[in-house]
């Protein structure tokens, strides 16, 4: 290179600045490359400015142009507006090439039947992996992620247990409308004995031992007869009724004593005193106005088969 | 500042020559050159998928290269395949020196045909210079442009059928045309056309001498047995050096009489070099190995009658007069390594399973208990049909007696060619009076229905509290 040649033949060339009188500075200009690569940056910056929103302008800012951004806001209105990373997310969300297969497939279960979705492996799978994410969005903070409630408080909606029906129908019901499950409070009502005798009763009734016979008689003539009334809502089987969400106590499945949480007879019953003498007052919201049908229709398959639906 | 970096590149107008290495590299063009751009169009007939032989659907997440598709679980085989495409350069280059950069590089390969393209059209080495020498008039403006038009139709065809491995070729090329096809086609194709013009084109032995890295780890693979292309010094340079032809320096014995090497310093073993050095100055890092100077110095010699060999391949051990060991622990220790990747990648290829399967507990929770007391367990199971046919399957389970599978309405599958499907299935142990173990171990058995034969066996878990 002419240049290299140059300095090595005549010595460093310098800034031709001198102080002191012999302090000099070496002139090391910048490879061309790196000035190219420079300028490039400038005329990124400026194109970047022309179609990007950049420089705050008062309360407003450059919109850049070009490149507007049409997608459906959540009113169903069609808006068109400057570049920015919200309204493309939602412009993904609506024609996306991911969100495009998603709605094909949703049309499908749309336009299925229940019982075709169920024999449906394809269907089926496509369900699970979307209902288990709306489930953990929608329902997951009370019932949990892995649908298995909290004793006392919310279902299980693994078991087959099921308060206000297990049949496609009735699930779809539920989350359509929510729920009220709700049984009076006796707190006050009845002396300890008898409190002591009803819960062996109702513990006796799923096959519990350890409870005293005497005890247990009393309690059925208290949980069968006007004194406690128990019936009403438990039926006289006590295997719970459907239209009032009261609990099959006959069963081994438990949603708010928490029996089998405990190994003792005396904890156990213990536990269900408490619920007869506090009583329960629970609500599932109504999902109707927040999720759309085709969502709940995911949801009632999704749940329907967690808990091997009716 | 340092020398070397300042140093301006001197252009290259490589002298063509004749002869067997020029051949051999001549029938590796043809054929690289054809599989390149012949196989996106290569047919083939399969039950599914696309009709050509090789296509690498990135979307469908499918690979199919002639009777083989390649799933995205399968990748572990480039592993493999990459493996042994390292230890063949080790083996080669620690055997024969650099091989791969002399005849099978990309950047050698399409090198040579842009040195072709303007050898056929700008002429011979001395016709090339003085075009370049003289200022613009209108033969300069066309040949070079003329040139350059070709070469740049070459690297768009290069580009383009790049991109045609991943989709079917007639199609996308209609579409790329048409400007239907994906964005990502038009990028590849201009960042692909631009690299090819630029580096086979423009940069060339500059490639080879400061960017690739191989140029420089391979010299470190050399040992006193590898087999390079090499000046024969002793016999070139004599006891007083190479000596050009003159008069009482024509004949061997002439020469030899005075003590001149048989070199008689005729530079075209200079002027053929694709990367322009002197292979006379001793083993260098610029040197690709291609062997044309063997070849040019092997005309000289046959013209003068003269034995050839002055540059060949040989070995330092051979020049200092030893014999050359191929099989030492090194290289047997490459080959068998080779060996053992290519036996495991090809059982591994050979022994596909028909059925994949996978399989995920629900662990939240791990166990359900029952209105009657039994106790459930979740399952997730992956099946994915690796074959081309239609399947039938049934699914069981065995290891557990009071068990019972509970798959929805799925207890008989008909899995399409190449898809998979997952599914949720349930197993329900009614234990009565006595206590479960706290974990059971079973097993899924995946039966094909058609042939009757277990297609695969899950092994699983039973948890109970």
């Amino acid at each position: 290179m002419s240049n290299a040649d140059e300095q090595n033949s005549k010595g460093p060339q310098t800034t031709g600045h001198v102080w002191d009188e012999d302090l000099q500075e070496y002139n090391n200009p910048v490879p061309a490359w790196w000035i190219w690569a420079f300028y490039g940056t400038i005329i990124f910056a400026l194109v970047y400015w022309t179609l990007y929103p950049t420089w705050p302008m008062g309360k407003s800012f450059s919109k850049g142009m070009f490149n507007d951004i049409t997608f459906v806001n959540d009113k169903g209105e069609e808006v068109t507006t400057h570049w920015n990373m919200r309204a493309l997310f939602l412009k993904e969300q609506q024609t996306g090439e991911q969100a495009l297969k998603q709605q094909e497939y949703l049309q499908k279960i749309s336009d299925s039947s229940y019982e075709q979705i169920m024999s449906d492996p394809d269907k089926m799978a496509f369900v699970n992996s979307m209902a288990k994410v709306l489930f953990a969005d929608n329902c997951g903070p009370c019932h949990g992620k892995g649908a298995n409630g909290v004793i006392g408080l919310y279902p299980n909606l693994l078991d087959d247990d099921w308060l206000w029906g297990g049949t496609i129908d009735e699930v779809a019901y539920t989350i359509n409308n929510g729920r009220k499950g709700y049984m009076p409070s006796f707190g006050g009502v009845f002396e300890k004995e008898k409190l002591e005798s009803l819960a062996s009763y109702v513990l006796s009734l799923s096959g519990i031992e350890g409870g005293d016979a005497a005890r247990i008689e009393e309690g059925k003539h208290i949980f069968q007869g006007e004194e406690g009334g128990c019936y009403y809502c438990h039926t006289a089987e006590a295997k719970g009724m459907k239209s009032q969400g009261s609990a099959n106590l006959t069963d081994k499945v438990w949603t708010i004593a928490n029996v089998p949480g405990h190994d003792r007879y005396e904890e156990k019953l213990a536990a269900v005193e408490k619920v007869i003498v506090d009583g329960v007052d629970r609500e599932m919201p109504t999902w109707k106005a927040r999720l759309s049908k085709d969502q709940i229709k995911l949801l009632t398959v999704y749940i329907h088969q967690l808990g091997g639906g009716q | 500042m340092n020398n070397q970096s300042a140093e301006a590149r001197v252009p290259l107008y490589p002298r063509s020559v004749k002869g067997s290495f020029r051949r051999f590299k001549n029938s590796i063009l043809v054929i690289a050159y054809l599989v390149y751009y012949g196989l996106p169009w290569l047919p083939w007939s399969r039950s599914v998928g696309p009709d050509r032989a090789v296509l690498f659907d990135i979307i469908g997440r499918k690979f199919y290269f002639f009777g083989l598709v390649v799933q995205p679980q399968q990748m572990f085989w480039l592993a493999g395949l990459l493996m042994i495409a390292a230890l063949l350069l080790f083996f080669v280059t620690g055997v024969a020196g650099r091989v791969f950069c002399g005849y099978f590089c990309f950047q050698t390969l399409w090198s040579d045909l842009f040195f072709k393209i303007e050898h056929w059209i700008q002429g011979e080495r001395p016709a090339r210079i003085r075009l370049a020498r003289q200022s613009w008039n209108g033969e300069k403006f066309r040949k070079i442009g003329f040139t350059w038009l070709l070469w740049f139709a070459v690297a768009f065809w290069t580009a383009i059928t790049f991109t045609l491995y991943w989709g079917e070729a007639g199609d996308l090329l209609r579409r790329f045309f048409t400007g239907e096809a994906p964005s990502a086609m038009y990028i590849t194709v201009a960042v692909l056309t631009f690299t090819t013009f630029t580096m086979a084109g423009l940069a060339r032995e500059q490639v080879c001498t400061h960017m690739c890295p191989y140029s420089r780890f391979q010299a470190a693979m050399f040992d006193k047995d590898t087999k390079l292309v090499a000046y024969d010094a002793n016999r070139g340079e004599g006891i007083k050096g190479r000596a050009k032809m003159r008069k009482g320096q024509k004949t061997l014995d002439e020469r030899h009489g005075q003590g001149s090497g048989d070199c008689i310093d005729c530079g075209y073993c200079v002027q053929v070099c694709p990367t322009g050095i002197d292979i006379r100055d001793g083993l260098q890092i610029s040197c690709i190995h291609c062997g044309l100077c063997i070849d040019a110095c092997n005309n000289i010699m046959d013209s003068l009658d003269w034995p050839h060999g002055l540059i060949r391949y040989s070995s330092e051990t051979e020049a200092e007069g030893g014999k050359v060991r191929i099989f030492k622990l090194k290289s047997i220790g490459y080959a068998l390594a080779i060996v053992i990747v290519t036996a495991v990648l090809g059982w591994s290829i050979s022994h596909k399973a028909d059925l994949e399967t996978a399989i995920t507990q629900t662990r939240q929770p791990l166990f359900v208990t029952l209105s009657d007391g039994s106790i459930l367990n979740s399952y997730e199971i992956k099946l994915a049909n690796q074959t081309t046919t239609e399947k039938q399957y049934s699914i069981a389970i065995r290891g557990l007696d009071d068990a019972e599978l509970d798959t929805g309405n799925f207890s008989q599958l008909t899995l399409q060619p190449l898809k998979n499907l997952r599914l949720m299935v349930k197993v329900k142990r009614s234990p009565g009076d006595r206590r479960l173990n706290k974990v059971d171990d079973f097993e899924f058995v995946i039966k094909d229905d058609v042939s009757n034969q277990e297609a695969a066996v899950i092994p699983a878990r039973f948890y109970a509290p």
